[in-house]
């Protein structure tokens, strides 16, 4: 499956390099792009742990920022 | 400004307030301290617990931690004023930085800004304003001049014009009447329309844009890839440097003091944020100019190869051509061209054949067809009618001149032959060919002048119609007569033997494999093709082929500013850093590295995004 999703106070660009390197290394992501221009975070991940995956990848943005937030629609 | 950088100012300015109290009132020792620390606190209490909380976390090496260690630095050695000064100093530059970027991305997303806000349906006779994404495939849309088209859809009444000028940067509006198609995006300027929705929101041209250039940034450029590798080195080796710098000499001079301070100035250098900025920046930038010119470009890295293009190969009907059929001459034996015109134009009036109609469409009226009896069409051969009731008129080839007994003499001229005879009598003929674009030679011209080495014509049309076009044109090289296999082994011969990038440019529907095949495949006239957008690299939203010039200089000029900020941010850095190593710079020339050279950077990047033809 693949989703986009929105960040917000994502405010600089190397954490978001940094933030794109730790969530690709998440088990069963298979590519994962945070694009700094956007502020948007682009997940493609396996459809059986997916909620797992995104709640992973939020924990990650803030060990990278703790400022900056992943907007997730329930 | 954004809530969170009114915040920052009030507490640059709060603490810049007390900075001058502090410098202002005599205090000694620890008093003088304290007096200090207070606006060191005001300003960077942020930076401070950041740079705690990312050390919890097993981030060490960033910007934050190197602020507080330079600054914590400055105060241990007794310089209270420098310490608040540089925390000062780097806030600033964040807040600046921090708004340059947040105003640069808004600019680029407001230029890219065709997404449809509402869409006002019919339902049960009366109009509802709803969210596009709400309408379905079949409603009913109305579109008052003035709205931007939520929508693709068909005409079903009202006649209007649209401004399409940000899908293909073209300003020349198009005309729509009813059964027409309408494409999301565009504006309507003059009339009201009533569209039966053909899309949803999802599918719409307007969605399929937005996608492909928000996508765009994910394909990164080598340059990007270069300087991720290199910041992720970078700062450990600066560091680790430092270290040395404030250890080894030290042991060996015993004067701590200097050396330490030499190695915090090389700390507050380590940051790569000028680079990791400014140059997705200005590859985004480029991508957004470069649509608003009305070329797509899915990456950042066909953005680079775009750059290194040194060979064009076209495609020709389509690309080159207009690929619909126009008279381009009429040689009458005896009679008036306008005469001849008229008997083919009522001969044909019954077909629906694209010969047919160009020749009605040449005519220019719609042809008296009660004029016309006994239509017959001969299979492969032509039409034979009975105009005015009394001449029998023949409109076929060569064959069906020689069926009848006429005289048909040949024409100099490539392209598709109508003769005409009337009675069995040889009256003259017609030419249609497909028309060369009017900016084709313009285009080529310009490739040339941008130094593009070679240009080459590949067609499965004969070589009479061909190089004809390749001559009138001035292209180094035609083929003509090939098979879709035949092109691709075209192709791959040219890419042997060009030293930069090759560019394959087609209308992206029947030349996939050629597309795929080449370095960079452009797909042109795209607009409303959902297939060419698929195939290609870059997309060229209209169908004129000067925009390979315009895309490829856009391209050169992002490459351009990459460069010159790398260069340029590298080159300051290691000047800063060989310096402070020789006790020549102080805080302020440091600080100037890291923020300063980000701001520079930033704004550099932005002139990526201004594209004038």
């Amino acid at each position: 499956m693949k989703k986009v999703f929105k960040m917000i106070d994502l405010d600089c660009a190397n954490c978001a390099a940094k933030m794109e390197r730790a969530i690709n290394e998440i088990d069963g992501v298979q590519k994962a792009t945070v694009s700094f221009m956007a502020q948007k975070l682009t997940l493609e991940a396996d459809d059986a742990r997916f909620d797992e995956i995104v709640k992973e990848a939020a924990k990650r943005i803030k060990k990278v920022d703790a400022e900056c937030e992943l907007v997730v629609k329930s | 400004m954004s809530r969170k950088q009114k915040m920052m100012l009030t507490r640059i300015l709060a603490g810049a307030a007390l900075f001058v109290a502090a410098i202002l009132i005599p205090a000694e020792g620890w008093l003088k301290l304290v007096l200090f620390l207070i606006p060191y606190l005001v300003i960077g209490w942020k930076v401070l617990k950041k740079a705690a909380v990312n050390i919890a976390h097993g981030q060490v090496f960033d910007e934050n931690f190197l602020m507080c260690i330079a600054t914590i630095g400055a105060f241990a050695s007794g310089e209270y004023m420098e310490g608040v000064a540089v925390m000062l100093f780097y806030q600033v530059g964040e807040l600046f930085e921090n708004y340059a970027v947040g105003r640069s991305r808004k600019s680029i997303l407001e230029l890219m800004d065709i997404r449809p806000d509402v869409a006002n349906v019919e339902r049960d006779g009366a109009i509802e304003a709803v969210d596009p994404e709400e309408v379905a495939v079949g409603d009913v849309i109305v579109i008052q001049p003035g709205e931007r088209v939520p929508l693709d859809g068909t005409v079903l009444e009202g006649a209007s014009m649209l401004d399409t000028a940000a899908l293909t940067g073209e300003s020349v509006p198009r005309s729509v009447r009813p059964g027409e198609g309408v494409i999301s995006g565009c504006i309507n300027q003059s009339g009201v329309l009533r569209v039966r929705v053909e899309k949803e929101f999802g599918e719409s041209t307007v969605a399929k844009i937005l996608e492909l250039v928000e996508n765009s940034s994910s394909r990164k450029a080598e340059a990007e890839k270069f300087i991720t590798k290199f910041a992720r080195y970078y700062t450990p080796a600066v560091c680790f440097a430092a270290l040395a710098l404030a250890v080894i000499p030290s042991l060996i001079t015993g004067e701590w003091m200097t050396w330490v301070k030499r190695a915090l100035l090389f700390l507050v250098v380590s940051c790569p944020c000028a680079l990791v900025i400014s140059i997705p920046l200005s590859f985004f930038g480029g991508i957004g100019g470069a649509s608003r010119q009305g070329v797509l470009i899915k990456g950042a890295n066909f953005l680079e190869t775009l750059a290194r293009v040194d060979t064009v190969v076209f495609d020709k009907t389509g690309t080159l051509t207009e690929g619909t059929f126009k008279v381009t001459a009429v040689h009458p034996e005896k009679m008036s061209e306008p005469e001849l015109l008229e008997l083919a134009a009522l001969v044909e009036s019954y077909s629906t054949h694209p010969i047919s109609r160009s020749i009605i469409d040449a005519y220019g009226r719609e042809p008296e067809r009660h004029r016309v009896t006994d239509v017959e069409e001969i299979a492969g051969n032509g039409v034979k009618a009975t105009v005015d009731g009394h001449r029998i008129v023949a409109a076929g080839n060569s064959r069906m001149m020689e069926s009848l007994g006429a005289k048909w003499s040949p024409c100099e001229r490539a392209g598709t032959i109508i003769h005409i005879a009337v009675d069995g009598e040889y009256e003259g003929h017609i030419v249609i060919s497909d028309t060369v674009k009017p900016d084709a030679a313009q285009a080529i011209q310009a490739l040339r002048e941008m130094g593009v080495r070679r240009t080459v014509m590949l067609t499965g049309d004969s070589e009479a119609v061909g190089s004809k076009v390749a001559d009138e044109l001035g292209l180094d090289e035609a083929h003509c007569g090939l098979l879709p296999a035949d092109k691709v082994e075209h192709v791959e011969r040219l890419l042997k033997e060009s030293k930069g990038a090759l560019a394959f440019v087609g209308d992206g529907i029947n030349d996939a494999p050629v597309l795929s095949r080449a370095d960079i495949g452009i797909a042109m006239g795209a607009l409303g093709s959902d297939a060419a957008i698929e195939a290609a690299d870059v997309v060229l939203m209209n169908d004129r082929p000067s925009r390979i010039a315009t895309a490829i200089s856009i391209s050169r000029k992002t490459h351009r500013i990459v460069r010159q900020n790398i260069v340029f941010a590298l080159s300051v850095k290691a000047v800063v850093l060989v310096l402070s190593a020789l006790g020549l710079a102080n805080m302020w020339a440091a600080v100037f590295a890291d923020v300063g050279v980000s701001v520079l950077a930033i704004l550099n990047a932005m002139r990526a995004l201004r594209f004038r033809d």
